[in-house]
């Protein structure tokens, strides 16, 4: 009887391993062979790059709208690099350095922001499902993904990435819960890039961090400076390797910021102050691990130059493979597939329809808007 | 051949396709222990343990939205959404994900799961227990909308649904749950989804209907006969979507005139659709304009008022009469 303190867990840390000006602390620094750095550092600066040129792209009308992933390069691929192959990969719509490093082909990714379903094909090896544009649906997809490796004692674990706005839906809520109700190998990570479109995280949420959500749950969980690759590198190995023992799911708040817009559609000066921005700049995870590589002599300017001129050829080559792959892709009767295994008298009829209408008014001419 | 009531059946389709295919997993709310709270799932538990009848919480986007993933993973997920006027909670994971994953993948990813859900009113329950809002499924691109009409079909249908490759919405009437007993097979039976049957065979109109209504479209058809020397056919639809157009073009084809009974509202509902196809298909057959009989497009009533909203045989032969011009 009485009024005493509940002994609930409320243990949560806070990881910063790099500084702003790429020195790690000493004590903290992963093991992490030169190999791999290299890749996570092709991989940001593919990513960077890749945004870039859509962005050219998309001012140019040569690709439609699509959300710039810059800044939040660290916490894309210091989190996805720990998942193997044989691992799933759950992603929202801001993971195009992520599902790059996945596998993701970038002609694929300018196949599909042209409006071209070709571009969600997912390769048959790959374990990943397609972006989910409707914010935070695809965490319970994680987490019955990870209900099935359980059941089938897989040993898989599941990746699912989402932002600071998706905290507010109740799928959020739901599939935490559920992935502790039933401890299945889940990582969630969250990319609190400070903006849901408009709105900031301090009219998101009351929360003084998005990380604290876990402990409701009585989920492991864990803030990181989401623009520091060996933090989020750090946090995630021990996410996965608790997922992968059976210990639970964890929830990862990687502190980070969108410092472009929205999408292509949206003017960020309408809501926010240009300081704000390039505070962040100052901060920026592609900057901070090229001078960390550079300082541990596993990059060279040379090395560098030579990545960035591989990284920009090969981003040429999937735009010239895109552009000319889509003059193929022009079938209209090509909608009608794949809504079911096969298509009911209906549909073909309808199918039937739009086709002897396209050849007696209104010939096809492949691959152009016909708006 | 036992005799069983719709509940006994849908239990018994559950336990054969889960004997026949452990990647059938069953998710609900109190489905376990409890047997769900019509009892369809009854023992389930027993038998295949709590890994394979999964109590969730109460959280139905939850519960679909985790069937989503486990399709993809190969599993097959028959999800208990306990009332269908619950499972607005979670429209938007078979909207916007279950009916799409296999367009979205081009065909690499596949969502095999089942939702079934007791519809409708006639058993005196409490509001958002008895609402018939199947048009909302059928409507939506990439899922399929089954509703037996009694525990034969029932069992055939379900099994049928659980393996069929796309996602399907079963309804199941409540009002049918033990309203009567049919003979049920104990060996495999299957009915094809999206093919629908001739309840009762006639010459003079069409009377279609499907769920719990099928049985007070029989019901005007005998009253028909008995007291006005007409015989009416009665086509059990039993999959609205993809909707079987062609045995209801052949039945107006031979009789010319129709009346379309569901209880779920009126405007935008079934029966529209189904109107619109027969004049597509066998307009210069029809001798009288199609007759709706139905839900009326407000909310149903408390339980003391719904014997008005929900269609009868009385309103049926109302309407038959008035196409037949007697």
């Amino acid at each position: 009887m009485g009024r005493n303190k509940l002994d609930i867990n409320h243990r949560l840390d806070y990881l910063s391993i790099l500084d702003e000006n790429g020195v790690a602390v000493p004590s903290l620094e992963p093991d992490i062979d030169e190999e791999l750095h290299l890749k996570m550092y092709r991989f940001m600066l593919l990513g960077r790059l890749f945004d870039e040129r859509m962005l050219a792209l998309q001012r140019q009308g040569r690709i439609g709208t699509f959300p710039p992933i810059s800044g939040q390069e660290a916490a894309q691929i210091g989190s996805v690099a720990l998942l193997k192959k044989s691992d799933w990969f759950v992603p929202s719509f801001r993971e195009t350095a992520a599902e790059l490093m996945r596998g993701r082909s970038m002609e694929n990714v300018l196949l599909y922001y042209n409006g071209y379903n070709e571009g969600t094909i997912i390769p048959p090896d790959q374990k990943d499902l397609p972006m989910s544009v409707p914010v935070a649906s695809q965490i319970l997809h994680a987490v019955g993904i990870g209900w099935a490796a359980g059941y089938r004692n897989s040993g898989e674990v599941v990746m699912t990435f989402f932002g600071d706005g998706a905290t507010s839906e109740g799928d959020f809520h739901e599939g935490l819960n559920c992935a502790s109700v039933y401890n299945t190998p889940v990582v969630f990570i969250c990319q609190n890039n400070q903006w849901a479109i408009s709105v900031p995280i301090a009219r998101q949420t009351h929360s003084t961090t998005l990380v604290q959500k876990a402990l409701a749950y009585d989920m492991a969980g864990i803030q990181v400076d989401g623009n520091d690759i060996l933090a989020v590198y750090s946090a995630t190995r021990e996410a996965v390797e608790r997922a992968r023992r059976g210990d639970g799911p964890t929830l990862i708040e990687c502190v980070t910021y969108r410092v472009m817009m929205h999408t292509t559609a949206d003017d960020p000066k309408k809501y926010r102050s240009q300081d704000e921005v390039e505070s962040w700049r100052a901060r920026d995870p592609l900057t901070r691990y090229r001078t960390y590589l550079l300082n541990k002599s596993i990059l060279t300017p040379e090395k560098q130059e030579r990545l960035e001129r591989e990284i920009n050829d090969q981003i040429e080559k999937a735009v010239a493979t895109a552009e000319l792959k889509m003059k193929d892709l022009g079938d209209p009767l090509d909608m009608f597939d794949h809504l079911y295994q096969s298509l009911s008298p209906e549909l073909q009829e309808q199918k039937k329809n739009l086709a002897t209408y396209l050849e007696t008014a209104h010939p096809v001419t492949g691959g152009e808007d016909h708006g | 051949m036992a005799r069983m009531t719709m509940v006994e059946a849908l239990n018994l389709a559950l336990r054969q396709e889960m004997e026949r295919d452990d990647s059938v997993i069953l998710l609900g709310q109190d489905i376990g222990l409890d047997g769900g709270v019509f009892r369809v799932t009854d023992k389930l538990i027993e038998q295949f343990g709590d890994s394979r009848v999964v109590d969730t919480p109460l959280a139905e986007a939850s519960i679909i939205g985790m069937a989503v993933g486990m399709a993809v993973h190969g599993l097959r997920p028959v999800c208990e959404i306990q009332f269908s006027g619950f499972a607005y909670e979670n429209f938007h994971q078979l909207e916007n994900h279950a009916a799409r994953m296999r367009w979205r993948t081009r065909g690499r990813l596949t969502v095999p799961m089942v939702m079934r859900a007791p519809y409708g009113g006639g058993v005196r329950a409490l509001e958002h227990h008895a609402e018939s809002r199947e048009a909302y499924w059928a409507h939506t691109p990439g899922l399929k909308v089954v509703v037996p009409s009694g525990p034969r079909n029932a069992r055939a249908l379900l099994a049928s649904a659980i393996r069929d490759p796309d996602p399907v919405i079963f309804y199941e009437a409540k009002a049918l749950y033990r309203a009567f007993r049919e003979e049920v097979p104990e060996t495999e039976e299957l009915i094809p989804l999206g093919v629908s049957q001739v309840a009762r065979p006639g010459k003079d109109l069409t009377i279609i209907s499907y769920g719990a209504m099928l049985r007070h479209a029989i019901e005007a058809a005998e009253e028909l006969s008995n007291q006005d020397r007409i015989e009416a056919e009665v086509i059990d639809l039993l999959t609205l979507s993809p909707l079987d157009d062609t045995l209801m073009a052949r039945s107006i084809e031979k009789t010319g005139r129709c009346v379309v009974v569901h209880e779920a509202p009126r405007s935008y509902g079934p029966a529209a659709e189904i109107s619109a196809r027969i004049m597509e298909k066998s307009f210069y057959y029809l001798e009288a304009p199609i007759e709706r009989v139905t839900g009326y497009d407000i909310i149903i009533p408390y339980f003391s008022r719904e014997k008005h909203y929900i269609p009868h045989s009385g309103r049926i032969v109302h309407a038959a009469r008035k196409c037949l011009n007697i």
